[in-house]
Parts: C-alpha cells; sequence; structure tokens
C-alpha cells in the first residue's frame, strides 16, 4: 500500500473552525500542498484577513499576521518592500478586497507589487452572518438583500480579476473555483503559477477562487457546489484572465 | 556643521540618519516637505519610499514593515491623522515599533494649513480604540527633531509600541540652523518577533485577536505594565527660569517658543515668571508639576487649541495651586507680547490676591 | 492490472458535507448514522467497494480528514 494522499506537512493539527462544505477548508488545504510543493516554507509570509479566513494562524505552519480589515494589500506591500526575496501572500475575501479594501488591493495592483493575492469569492459576507458582499449576484437574497440584490440601491456585482486585468502593473490573474475535483486541481495549479509570477518578479498576482458558502446561501453543500458551476461561474467566468508571461 | 533647514526636511533628514529604511506617506498640508524629502533622500540611501493611496494604506505598509523588522514611518496631519487611528491600534496591540509624524494643523474636519496643538488629546489618549498609549514627543525648534527622531526610533523599538512626534505647521515649515553632528543612530536591537519566513525555526504569528476574554485582559495588562513603566523611565522636560518663579507658564512645542518670548519680556518688567516645557505629552510630567506646587501657587497653561493639555495639568496637580489657561485655536498663531500681556494680567491678580489673603 | 484502493476518515474531523460522497466514481463512500463528538454524522467508507484510490475525495475533503491508500 502506498499512499497517495495524506495530511499536508505545513498545516497544523488545529480542527478547521470552517462550517461544513466551506471553500476555505479546500483553499486552506491548497495553500500549504503549493507552499510545501514548492519548497518554500523558510520564505512564505501571509497576511490574514478580517473574515473568516482570519485563524490562517491556527492552520499554516509558516509565519503569519492578521491584517485590519480590507489592508492586505498595504501590509503585504510592506512585508515584501522589506524582504523581497520572501513569497509574500494576502488572503482575502470578498469585503476584504473588493470592499474596504478595494483601494490598497486595486493600488498594490496598479504598483505591481510582486504579491499574492487569493481572493475568495464567495458572494457574501460569511463571517458576520451572510450580508451582501461586491460580488452578491442580483437578485440573491442576503441579509441586507432580503427582497434580492437590487442594482438601483445596491449596485451591481463587481469582477475583480477583470478590473484588476486594466492595469498594467498586474502580471498573472485567473479565476478558478473549488466546487468539483477537477476545478480544485486547477485551482491549486493557478495557486502555483501565481507564485512562480511573483518569484519571477513579474509583478502583482491575483488567483480569485469561487468558493462555496452553505451555510449563508441557505444551500446544502452540495447544492452550494452545483449552484457555482449553474449560476456564479456565469457571472464570473472562470480561466486565466490576464498573464504577461504569454 | 550648520545648515539652514525647513523643519519637515530636517525631520526627514534625521529620521534617514537614525536608521529609517522605509516610508509610505499620503500628501497633506502642512507636511508635504518631509514626503517630498523623502522621495528623494529614501533612494539616495537604499531606503524605499511609497506614495501610498491614502494614510490608511501608509500605516498599514508601516505595520508590514514593521513586523518584517525594519525601521519604518508615516506622517500626515490632522485628517490623515484621524485615518490611521485604527492602524495605530494594531500597531500597539501587536506590540510593533513604529514613528508616526503629525504636523498638526487647525482643525476639526477640514480645518486649515496653519499651525495648531489641537491634536493633543487624539495623541495622548491613544486616539484609536481599545486600552493603548502612544509615546508622544513633542520637539520645539528645528535642532530638537535632530534629538527627538532618533528617541522616537529607539523607543519604538525598546518598547514595540508607537510612537507619535506631534509637530505643527509652523515647525515643519520654519527654517532654521540645524546640526547633525551630534545625532546618534539608535543601536539595532534584537527583534525575535519579526515575520522573516520559518526557516528552521518554528512558524511565527502576529495578531491582535484574541477571543479568550480572559487571554485578552492580560495581553492588556501586559501593555500597562509596559506603560507603567514608560512613565517611570522615559518623562522629559525643560524648565527655563523656573528656579525663583512665582508663576510657571506650561507649554510645548511652538507654543512654548512663543511663551519663552512672552517670559522675557516680562522677566525685564521684573515679573518672577517661569516656563515647564514637557518633551514627552505622555507620558506627561506629572511629577515635575507636583514638586513645582510645593512652592508655587499659579500655573499658567498656554496651548494653541481651545484647551486639551490643561487636563493632563489639573489631574497633575489633583486640585492644589490655581491653574490658569489661555488658547487659541484654529492656526492662530499668536504674538509673544500677546501673550505677555494676559499672563501679566493674571500674575498680577494673583499677586494682588496673595496680598489681600497675608493682610 | 487493477488499482485497488482504500481510504481512512478522520471521523473527528468530518462534518458530514457529503462533498466525499459525489465526488466519488465508484461509489464507496456514504453517510453513516454514527455522530462524532460534534455531533455530525459522518462519511464512511465501505471496504467491500471499488476503489481505486483515486483521491477525489480527498481532493474534496474541506476539512481534511482524509487520507487515501493504493496498492
Amino acid at each position: 500500500m502506498s499512499t497517495m494522499y495524506d495530511r499536508p506537512r505545513l498545516l497544523k493539527e488545529a480542527h478547521f473552525h470552517y462550517c461544513p462544505g466551506c471553500g476555505h477548508g479546500i483553499i486552506n488545504r491548497l495553500l500549504m500542498e503549493v507552499v510545501d510543493e514548492m519548497g518554500l516554507q523558510g520564505s512564505a509570509i501571509c497576511v490574514a484577513p478580517a473574515g473568516c479566513g482570519m485563524l490562517l494562524y491556527n492552520y499554516f505552519e509558516i509565519d503569519v499576521i492578521e491584517s485590519a480589515h480590507g489592508r492586505g494589500a498595504a501590509v503585504a506591500t510592506g512585508i515584501k518592500r522589506v524582504r523581497p526575496e520572501n513569497l509574500v501572500l494576502s488572503y482575502q475575501g470578498d469585503g476584504d478586497l473588493a470592499a474596504i479594501g478595494t483601494a490598497e488591493g486595486l493600488h498594490a495592483a496598479n504598483r505591481g507589487e510582486n504579491i499574492t493575492v487569493i481572493f475568495v469569492n464567495n458572494g457574501v459576507y460569511g463571517m458576520t452572518g451572510g450580508q451582501m458582499a461586491p460580488t452578491t449576484l442580483l437578485d440573491q437574497v442576503t441579509t441586507t438583500t432580503p427582497r434580492g440584490r437590487d442594482s438601483v440601491t445596491a449596485g451591481h456585482p463587481i469582477r475583480v480579476c477583470e478590473v484588476f486585468a486594466t492595469l498594467d502593473g498586474s502580471a498573472y490573474l485567473e479565476r478558478v473555483a473549488v466546487n468539483k475535483p477537477a476545478a480544485v486541481k486547477k485551482a491549486k495549479k493557478a495557486i502555483g503559477k501565481a507564485f512562480q509570477c511573483q518569484l519571477d518578479g513579474r509583478g502583482f498576482s491575483l488567483v480569485e477562487i469561487l468558493s462555496p458558502c452553505p451555510v449563508n446561501w441557505k444551500m446544502a453543500p452540495l447544492d452550494a457546489c452545483r449552484y457555482i458551476d449553474e449560476v456564479i461561474a456565469k457571472r464570473f467566468p472562470l480561466g486565466v484572465i490576464k498573464d504577461t508571461s504569454c | 556643521m550648520r545648515r539652514l533647514m525647513s523643519g519637515n526636511a530636517a525631520l526627514g533628514e534625521a529620521a534617514v540618519l537614525s536608521g529609517c529604511t522605509h516610508y509610505f506617506g499620503y500628501p497633506i498640508t502642512p507636511q508635504n516637505e518631509l514626503t517630498e524629502y523623502m522621495a528623494k533622500r529614501m533612494p539616495e540611501v537604499g531606503g524605499v519610499f511609497i506614495q501610498s493611496e491614502s494614510e490608511i494604506a501608509a500605516i498599514n505598509m508601516v505595520l508590514g514593515a514593521a513586523a518584517a523588522g525594519a525601521r519604518a514611518m508615516t506622517s500626515s496631519s490632522g485628517p490623515g491623522i484621524s485615518l490611521k487611528q485604527e492602524g495605530i491600534s494594531y500597531l500597539a496591540a501587536d506590540e510593533l515599533p513604529a514613528v508616526i509624524v503629525n504636523m498638526v494643523r487647525g482643525g476639526p474636519g477640514m480645518g486649515n494649513i496653519s499651525a495648531a496643538q489641537s491634536d493633543y488629546f487624539q495623541a495622548t489618549r491613544g486616539g484609536g480604540h481599545g486600552d493603548y498609549k502612544n509615546v508622544v514627543l513633542a520637539p520645539g525648534s528645528v535642532q530638537e527633531l535632530t534629538t527627538v527622531m532618533p528617541l522616537a526610533f529607539d523607543l519604538a523599538d525598546r518598547y514595540r509600541n508607537p510612537v507619535i512626534v506631534l509637530g505643527d505647521g509652523m515647525l515643519g515649515q520654519m527654517m532654521e540652523p540645524v546640526d547633525f553632528d551630534g545625532l546618534v543612530r539608535p543601536p539595532d536591537c534584537e527583534k525575535d518577533y519579526i515575520l522573516t519566513g520559518a526557516q528552521d525555526r518554528p512558524a511565527r504569528k502576529i495578531h491582535s485577536l484574541i477571543f479568550d476574554t480572559k487571554l485578552q485582559e492580560e495581553h492588556n495588562w501586559k501593555l500597562f505594565r509596559k506603560f507603567q513603566l514608560m512613565e517611570q523611565r522615559e518623562v522629559r522636560y525643560e524648565t527655563y527660569l523656573t528656579d525663583d518663579a512665582e508663576m510657571i507658564v506650561v507649554a510645548y512645542g511652538i507654543g512654548a517658543r512663543i511663551a519663552k518670548g512672552a517670559i522675557r519680556r516680562l522677566r525685564q518688567g521684573g515679573l518672577k515668571i517661569g516656563l515647564l516645557r514637557p518633551i514627552t505629552l505622555w507620558p506627561f510630567p506629572t511629577k515635575a508639576l507636583q514638586e513645582m506646587v510645593k512652592t508655587v501657587g499659579d500655573f499658567f497653561v498656554f496651548e494653541m487649541s481651545a484647551g486639551q493639555m490643561i487636563e493632563d495639568v489639573k489631574l497633575a496637580l489633583e486640585g492644589k495651586g490655581r491653574v490658569h489657561f489661555y488658547g487659541r485655536p484654529g492656526g492662530v498663531i499668536p504674538m509673544p507680547i500677546e501673550l505677555a500681556r494676559i499672563i501679566s494680567r493674571h500674575y498680577l491678580q494673583a499677586q494682588a490676591r496673595a496680598d489681600r489673603k497675608s493682610r | 492490472m487493477t488499482l485497488t484502493g482504500r481510504i481512512r476518515i478522520d471521523i473527528e474531523r468530518c462534518k458530514g458535507c457529503a462533498l466525499c460522497i459525489e465526488s466519488c466514481p465508484k461509489e464507496c463512500i456514504f453517510l453513516s448514522e454514527e455522530l462524532n463528538l460534534k455531533g455530525y454524522y459522518v462519511a464512511s467508507f465501505d471496504p467491500s467497494s471499488q476503489c481505486t484510490g483515486c483521491g477525489n475525495c480527498a481532493l474534496m475533503c474541506p476539512d481534511v480528514a482524509i487520507a487515501v491508500e493504493r496498492t
């Protein structure tokens, strides 16, 4: 018997606090697999957000700092400018990157900061109980859009990758999902390519990951995964949005 | 070697000579010359300058740089310092060193671009949310910037806490002879908490979220003990003509310069007036005041505000003595003669009161 | 040569989300009636099934509860 798959070395023993079927767990695991496979444990420094992803330092066996809500890209900028040889990543959710942190994220991309942003797009504010996010779909019901998101009062869902693609400093932007095995494999490859982009000094990289939030979508985990295929990915198309190496 | 420099530029040079390697800032008057000086100077010394997209971004870049082990600073004025408060709270909670320069302008709100002293409360009462304090240094001359800046970086590193340098629009823009020869770069101290990558050591974390309330309480008391230590060890102030004084003016920064001018004028008229000039606004020279009130009954607080430091003076005196006040908020910079007239009126009234009592 | 596989589920980590069940091409996993300490009905592996050790279940498990072996 040979082991095909076991717990990644760089994940601590702590049980994840995430809800059943939450995409954060998959993404956390993928990140530590890639960091280990690329031999970056001694280099990686992660910035954790406010949001469900805020407890990364309990799970990752790498240096982690907690950032104020939305400021991850600025904190990562500070770290990377002091330690340009380290791998610096900022893990951010919808509110963190696309609402309160828009300026910091956009300008880090614009300056071509050699950091990698892992952007978890689950269409809601999870930690605070399911309020509307900038990525919430039109007509989607959330606790602050009880009648469904109406563009007149709440605007439209923001496609972060496409917005950042207009900035010359952004070098690698890909949108992936973690709702089924084939997608998870692609997500892992994208994370590896983003890290490589940083190591090559090509500029700002971002992997946007469509992730299920079963509890706040009020769906069973499997239905949430299907919802990503059937509805969400139609507004947020998967694939490489920008790659300056091509 | 002495040269003529503006306060903002001297501040920048003093920071560089103190070992500051990373500057992040956003333009706001009256400190733009400092940001511009760093833009020019940082690349010359192999440092990093970034004009950030906002003051919020700047303070968070400082936080990241400090976490990675660098001597980092930012600068701004009132409205921008207000934006930075969340970041400063995080710096204190994370126990990270940082230097934040506030060249105070008229306020509140948009205010104006003239010099004021109306951010005293903001600086000395933490300013952001939670139980913490900033060390607050108040230079009074362009030359004093060259002693205050290395001290700021040293205190920040040694105590792992944000340090605010509270200047003002006049100090920043006035030009005076300044000599950097005496500036000693504070020594590097070992930082076993910084994030450098978990190579051959366990992973480190820096965070201020502590769900367990008793652990959070213990963290707060730990910070409190650190602040108590600073109160015991780091108070700094200057006294001027206080030995035979019958009334002591309390003023800081540019206010103290104006007060000195007023006191020199009054001394020529035979009035026995002295000056206590706090250099650390936090920790405040409480003990100095408590010593002085044993022999002096009248204290005259002068601020370029509607009255903020006066509260700390009253707290220090614990009801002893009499506290007089003159304030000009909104960016007004009074002339020494105006202050002298007000002080002399209070002095003469105090004398008359004492005469009536003794009869 | 046919591949044979086997998985081990850490039942105290399992939250019964069933993503592993859905992803298994050979229907080797089922939701059991066993409750763990967290109060979830946990996933369970059928040892008589035709597991090939493909690892889809481990790929999907958000709680890293599954280890996969193969001969």
